[in-house]
């Protein structure tokens, strides 16, 4: 471990990176289809999201959603427009970035402990902090004594803790979430989202959201962007205006603020999902 | 959550212990009758060959006979053969066996993990190596033989290439197989293309790679033995050669109880690394008898 310490750029105490906002200006991604011709996935998607918000992106399936976040992630180049991270143009992996996938991407091999201390040993954390590190994130996410269990031996929102420790343990200015709670029980899922709005309310990163469930969006965010479909671009967006902290989701969804708010949000998104539903019943037919 | 991971006590509790104890009594008979199956299969299968070699219908000159199996065998152990005592051959062939597959595992986790995860180099070499895996690798023995002669290198290599192929498809293959969203994952996490190989490509083609020993340790004894009988001073391979020519086929069949034993003694050796390495895997659902 110590041998990749050289190229690895130091981030400890010193670290200055206050949340990052994220500018998305124009930005455009086409692929090449296997069959040879051009796929425009997002068109022009301009938007932005303010340090330490939490922005959520709803919109029906194929509009390209995972598309913007493999932007920002800068695993993926624009093909034009461009994506601004903290005042600085993304190229390469941005730094200080977290993902969160629907797929529990954590490593089958390894245990608890060792999967959270992946984040802090990758930027060359000695091994001894990076599992004092992780021994404390597991207990705040309230697994306290499954240090030692392998993934496979833990339930589907027992993983979701895990990867969600895992995500924020190395502090990060931006967290991107890609339907994480997506394959959750209903349960679960309430359950999880109030443990994330719990600890982005300490750690205030700035939020990217993905989700199909508008009640999760609206509950959670700040601003709750509507994309349409093929090529995806983006349709609305708005400002939730529920104040914080929210505490729990399940008792918001009876607000009075929460169901204007939610009605007003799915008349947009509304058409955009007939609309996609009935192009893809067309395909199939 | 804890009532998932305790779920198994609490069941347990629930459940009258004398059900529980009819549960592992049936069990328990199930497993005596798959041993009396076992042995009655062996008896049967051996006894009967004995038994048609002994009344003639089968003749015993060309396909010998069990009892004379033994005694071969035991002529094998305590007279030894006519190149030095069996342990000095089997010691030869092993060495030749165990050398390939080391040689051929290393190379073929190397070149497999660098060509599966380098798209560009995969592409140019791909269509060679499908070529080159169609030929039938056992006849460059012979080229072998001479061009290294007839001491253990041409045995080494021969067994080597059989088992760096294998080796090969499964650890290209396991690099491909890896989670696209654990490699995104580490790299946002800021990983370099060495801790990337190093903490999700390779721990993820292990299972492949190990999976694939088995057969490959069998092939190294393959090699080897082949090998042997094409030319050699020394081995069980030379051993079998000699019989074949002087109409043995006993010594020919105990050479291969005495390779079984050896194989079979290195497949639990690999079993045990597996367990090791793998020991992260969940346990087969079958593993959990019904009742």
């Amino acid at each position: 471990m110590l041998r990749n310490q050289s190229h690895r750029r130091p981030k400890g105490p010193s670290r200055v990176d206050q949340p990052a906002g994220i500018d998305i200006v124009g930005l455009t991604k086409r692929y090449l289809t296997p069959k040879g011709e051009a796929f425009t996935a997002i068109k022009d998607v301009t938007l932005a999201v303010e340090p330490g918000q939490f922005c959520s992106i709803v919109g029906p399936t194929g509009c390209g959603k995972s598309t913007t976040l493999a932007q920002v992630s800068g695993l993926e180049k624009p093909s034009a427009g461009s994506v601004t991270v903290g005042g600085t143009p993304v190229n390469g992996i941005t730094d200080g970035v977290s993902y969160m996938f629907q797929a529990d991407a954590l490593f089958p091999w390894k245990t608890v402990l060792h999967n959270v201390m992946m984040g802090p040993i990758l930027l060359g954390t000695p091994k001894r902090e990076a599992a004092q590190l992780a021994t404390d994130w597991i207990r705040r996410v309230g697994l306290a004594g499954f240090e030692d269990r392998y993934p496979h031996q833990l339930s589907g929102g027992m993983r979701k803790r895990v990867a969600m420790a895992a995500a924020l343990i190395n502090d990060p200015r931006i967290l991107l979430m890609d339907e994480p709670f997506g394959a959750l029980d209903a349960q679960t899922k309430i359950i999880m989202q109030n443990e994330l709005l719990k600890l982005w309310e300490e750690l205030r990163p700035s939020v990217l959201f993905i989700t199909h469930d508008l009640d999760e969006a609206v509950a959670l965010s700040d601003r709750v962007v509507i994309m349409t479909s093929s090529p995806g671009a983006v349709k609305d967006v708005f400002d939730v205006d529920l104040p914080r902290p929210r505490g729990n989701v399940q008792e918001i969804r009876h607000e009075q603020r929460f169901l204007e708010l939610q009605e007003r949000i799915w008349q947009s998104l509304k058409d955009e999902v007939t609309r996609a539903y009935a192009r893809s019943a067309g395909a199939a037919a | 959550m804890t009532a998932v991971i305790g779920g198994q006590g609490a069941a347990a509790a629930v459940q009258p212990a004398d059900l529980q104890v009819a549960g592992r009594r049936r069990n328990r008979r199930r497993r005596t009758a798959i041993w009396i199956g076992r042995v009655a299969l062996a008896v049967i299968v051996i006894g009967g060959w004995q038994w048609f070699t002994a009344e003639g219908w089968v003749d015993k000159f060309f396909f010998g006979q069990p009892s004379q199996i033994w005694n071969s065998l035991v002529t094998l152990f305590s007279r030894g053969t006519a190149f030095g005592s069996i342990w000095e051959n089997l010691w030869v062939t092993a060495k030749e066996a165990f050398g390939g597959f080391l040689l051929g595992t290393l190379a073929g986790v190397v070149l497999g993990i660098l060509l599966g995860s380098n798209r560009y180099l995969s592409a140019v070499v791909g269509p060679y190596i499908r070529i080159v895996n169609s030929i039938p690798r056992i006849i460059l023995g012979s080229i072998f033989i001479v061009a290294f002669g007839l001491g253990t290198f041409p045995k080494v290599l021969l067994a080597a290439v059989l088992v760096f192929f294998i080796v090969f498809f499964n650890a290209f293959q396991g690099v491909r197989e890896v989670d696209q969203n654990l490699i995104a994952n580490v790299r946002v996490l800021g990983a370099s293309p060495v801790q990337v190989a190093r903490h999700v490509t390779i721990p993820s083609a292990m299972t492949w790679i190990i999976a694939s020993l088995h057969t490959a340790f069998g092939f190294a004894i393959v090699g080897a033995l082949v090998a042997e009988v094409l030319g050699a001073q020394k081995g069980i391979g030379l051993i079998i050669s000699q019989a074949q020519g002087t109409f043995d086929p006993d010594t020919v069949f105990a050479c291969m109880v005495i390779i079984a034993v050896v194989t079979l003694g290195a497949e639990f050796l690999i079993s045990l690394l597996e367990h090791r390495l793998l020991k992260w895997r969940p346990p087969s659902r079958s593993e959990a008898p019904a009742i």
